[in-house]
């Protein structure tokens, strides 16, 4: 190990892989990309617009669109890493392929980590920042800068994690690092440092979203929305961030102890001293498998959305569903012990949570079944939104299925670790969540930006990313059966090859899809004008966040919306003929927007400082780092103008403008 | 008064209670988190590895005085807020430089406590035992130091900008933190050190 400088830490040129040529291919194309992007945007002089209107920006619409973006990136780089896997998988029968070791284990836990952190956790934030406070009819979330912040921490924890490609390395014990592995006797390196200080930073972000949409929910709701008239996905949100708020302590709390043990020396999980190896485990799966509902949850509340938005037909029976979600939301902290029944527990303890752990199936199966009634009796239209709901259903009752197989503790010790829980993982977060996000993206992308995705697209990114997923991961199942444990670098047997070229071939359509995914991306936006959407309401919706122009102004509503009654948005439509004439001219009233900030930003510049300098031991950077950042809160908490009056004229003459537009959108008659 | 200030008074209502709410949100999960290092502690307690356990570590005298100086700055806290409510500034600096006082005594004690325990070869490397009770007393420590950091910069605050809606709201906050605090040395004096010495 290299000597620790008192000014560089750990830190010296050692530190660049210049001996390896993957990272450092790949580092050179994402700097490359990156330093592309900004000189484009300096270039073209878009710098200021996104500094004003984006960066600093604490609107919750814009930080959910930062999100989305955010996940979207790292999806492409957590893509890239699965493929590499899959092709390593194929070509290491018999010998050590492309990847050492050393790298292939790197890219396994930064392939966990940048999928659950990065890309599934910022694209479920941002939809529900995006969508929660326009459904609940509020002007923004609870606290708007803290949002920001948010956002800007999870940020730092990405930009940490892809430092580690090019400065040092990654964990190489699987995305939950395990300790003793991960203890620094045997992970001397920086890998697992970058993965616990991106963790801890980025969680602080994801918990600071919990507090503020209980709070924006429980008490940020529109008049006359009771409980009982909050839309699905509302409810779903309410869920996911109570669970944020009870388990993302316990991961911090974690990390913390095996800090303590990797930096100070402590005996938490070591296997001398009296550490104990279990407690992790036990502490890391009660944040875990709540971490599972908190990304599932807003997902089920997606589809509740789009099923009865595109059945036209209200969602079959709501109070289930909701009890349904709540009960989840309880059950959630029971199970976390059948991630490792081989722990040894006892037959009475692993009875007790497998019992629990197919208990929490019946609650799941209510949502099905609701959701197949509410098509069952609806008149469907097959746009895109509703193709994932639909792919997701079937897809995700395998997954379903396997996991209830799972819960068996008999089954769970032959199948432990293999490749059957591989597969069984992949088909309920991609056919579940991603799935989920995807119908959700397609689904509010016209509330946000006023122009529809393309179709055609659409539905080529959904059937290649449907038939890709079968294919790369059913074979899993059975190459689990076969035998085959997780994270093999190479292997020796013939049998299991063919699957395994069967998986990368699966993975190659999925990378179809996702290229379509682009391609939709790129196409709807050079063709925004043909793709317009005037009217704010293009799939015909139920719920509030229809009520209001696309994209919606930064105080969503021009008059906050009186509710008396669930799918509000709906039975307005209903009771009068057409959107022109729904509202009578309303008195219009000055609206109190909060102020741009760049305290999000500069705070998270703080933390990559710390985050950096604590994994390579710069201890006066840290003290830098923690300075700065306490001087950013002094400066914001000494601001004399926190916020800005939008006049009662402008507000109006803003929502004149669209009611003319709307006017002549219905006039041309809904288009479905 | 005019509907427009009735308005405005509403809304900095509304903001007050959204507020208190959210920072009570906040404390259930620290809470949260404390209750991971009090179950690794309740884990670990027997696993001293041959060296000193429990029993022998404990000076419930000093103890006891860091219990008396936190309680009573839960009082002098108690009164700051009273003052803020009052709008009373003498009353509020004096109170909070109390608890200043009373705040820094007791990390001091803390402090003194831990060198004591290294000095004896009882430092947090040496068993699973110690590492979880420095870990949780040093957890609770931690947090004490972060809310004197805060108590200063809210005098100041005060001394800058008087009692305007945004600073009272964050001396809601503060408050309830401290409390907070005080309710979790509670947990912490009964199961590790009560529970410690008891025979």
């Amino acid at each position: 190990m290299p000597p620790v400088d008192r000014f560089w830490g750990k830190l010296s040129w050692a530190a660049i892989p210049l001996d390896s040529p993957f990272p450092l291919i790949a580092s050179a194309a994402v700097a490359l990309i990156l330093v592309g992007v900004l000189a484009w945007v300096v270039l073209k002089g878009h710098f200021p617009y996104l500094w004003r209107e984006w960066i600093t920006s604490v609107d919750h619409k814009r930080v959910g669109v930062m999100y989305v973006v955010l996940a979207l990136v790292m999806l492409l780089r957590g893509f890239i890493d699965a493929a590499m896997m899959r092709a390593q998988q194929v070509m290491a029968l018999n010998g050590p392929g492309y990847l050492p070791p050393q790298h292939y284990d790197q890219i396994f836990s930064s392939h966990g980590t940048i999928m659950i952190f990065f890309v599934a956790m910022p694209f479920v934030i941002g939809l529900m920042n995006f969508v929660v406070p326009l459904q609940i009819g509020a002007r923004d979330v609870a606290f708007p800068t803290l949002n920001s912040v948010s956002f800007w921490l999870t940020a730092t924890g990405a930009l940490l994690v892809n430092i580690s490609l090019f400065v040092g390395e990654f964990a190489r014990t699987g995305w939950i690092v395990y300790p003793p592995l991960s203890e620094l006797a045997y992970s001397p390196g920086v890998g697992v440092d970058y993965y616990l200080w991106s963790l801890q930073i980025s969680g602080v972000g994801t918990l600071l979203t919990g507090v503020n949409f209980v709070t924006t929910i429980l008490k940020g709701r529109a008049p006359g929305m009771d409980l009982r008239r909050m839309p699905m996905f509302c409810w779903t949100a309410l869920a996911s961030n109570l669970l944020i708020i009870a388990a993302f302590p316990v991961l911090t709390a974690t990390l913390a102890m095996l800090i303590l043990d990797r930096y100070l020396g402590f005996h938490f999980f070591t296997n001398e001293a009296g550490g104990n190896v279990m407690m992790f485990m036990n502490l890391i799966w009660a944040w875990g498998h709540p971490e599972v509902y908190i990304l599932i949850l807003p997902a089920f509340g997606i589809y509740s959305e789009v099923i009865a938005t595109f059945s036209s037909r209200a969602l079959f029976g709501y109070r289930s569903m909701v009890a349904a979600t709540m009960g989840i939301c309880v059950l959630a902290f029971t199970v976390w012990l059948h991630h490792f029944f081989t722990m040894g527990g006892g037959g009475n303890v692993n009875a007790v949570f497998g019992i629990l752990s197919t208990v929490i199936a019946v609650p799941t199966g209510v949502k099905v079944f609701n959701w197949l009634f509410t098509i069952y009796g609806g008149r469907v239209r097959y746009n895109v939104p509703i193709l994932w709901s639909i792919g997701f259903m079937v897809t995700f009752l395998i997954g379903g299925m396997t996991g209830v197989l799972l819960a068996l503790p008999p089954v769970d010790f032959l199948v432990h670790n293999s490749l059957f829980l591989v597969a069984h993982f992949h088909n309920v977060i991609i056919g579940g969540v991603v799935f989920g996000l995807f119908a959700g993206y397609t689904y509010w992308f016209p509330k946000a930006f006023g122009f529809r995705l393309h179709e055609g697209l659409g539905k080529a990114a959904f059937w290649f990313w449907t038939l890709g997923f079968y294919l790369a991961f059913m074979p899993l199942y059975v190459l689990g059966f076969l035998g085959m444990t997780r994270r093999m670098q190479q292997y020796d047997v013939p049998a299991w090859q063919p699957w395994l070229i069967a998986a990368a071939v699966g993975a190659g359509l999925i990378a179809i899809g996702t290229g379509f995914l682009v391609a939709q991306l790129i196409y709807s936006i050079r063709h925004r004008d043909a793709l317009r959407d005037v009217s704010g309401d293009p799939w015909d919706g139920r719920t509030l966040e229809w009520s209001t122009s696309s994209p919606p102004p930064s105080y969503n509503f021009a008059v906050l919306p009186e509710v008396s009654c669930l799918d509000a948005y709906w039975v307005e439509k209903q009771q009068s003929g057409n959107n022109s004439d729904m509202h009578p001219l309303p008195g219009y009233a000055a609206v109190v927007v909060p102020r741009s900030t760049a305290t999000g930003i500069i705070c998270a510049f703080f933390a990559t400082l710390m985050g950096f300098s604590l994994i390579w031991h710069i201890w006066w950077l840290t003290g830098l780092g923690g300075v700065g950042a306490f001087a950013t809160f002094v400066v914001f908490a000494w601001r004399d103008q926190v916020e800005d009056e939008i006049p009662a004229e402008e507000v109006g003459r803003m929502d004149g403008l669209d009611r003319v537009a709307r006017g002549r959108a219905s006039g041309r008659g809904r288009p479905s | 008064m005019s509907a427009a200030v009735a308005a405005l008074r509403r809304a900095g209502e509304t903001k007050r209670v959204a507020v208190g709410y959210g920072f009570w949100i906040f404390l259930l999960s620290d809470i949260v988190m404390f209750s991971c290092f009090f179950a690794s502690y309740a884990v670990l307690v027997h696993a001293t590895a041959g060296g000193q356990q429990a029993r022998q570590l404990f000076d419930l005298d000093r103890v006891a005085l860091e219990t008396a100086c936190l309680l009573v700055s839960s009082f002098t806290c108690g009164l700051a807020s009273i003052a803020s409510g009052r709008r009373s500034a003498v009353l509020f600096h004096v109170s909070m430089a109390a608890t200043l006082l009373l705040g820094v005594t007791f990390l001091s004690l803390e402090v003194t406590e831990f060198m004591s325990m290294v000095a004896r070869i009882a430092g947090p490397t040496h068993s699973a035992f110690l590492s979880a009770l420095f870990a949780l007393v040093g957890c609770h420590g931690v947090h004490v130091s972060i809310g004197l950091l805060w108590l200063m910069t809210m005098m100041a605050q005060v001394y800058a900008k008087g009692f305007r809606d945004d600073v009272s709201r964050r001396i809601l906050c503060f408050t309830l933190f401290w409390h907070a605090l005080d309710i979790v040395w509670v947990a912490l004096f009964t199961v590790v050190y009560l529970i410690g010495v008891a025979p």
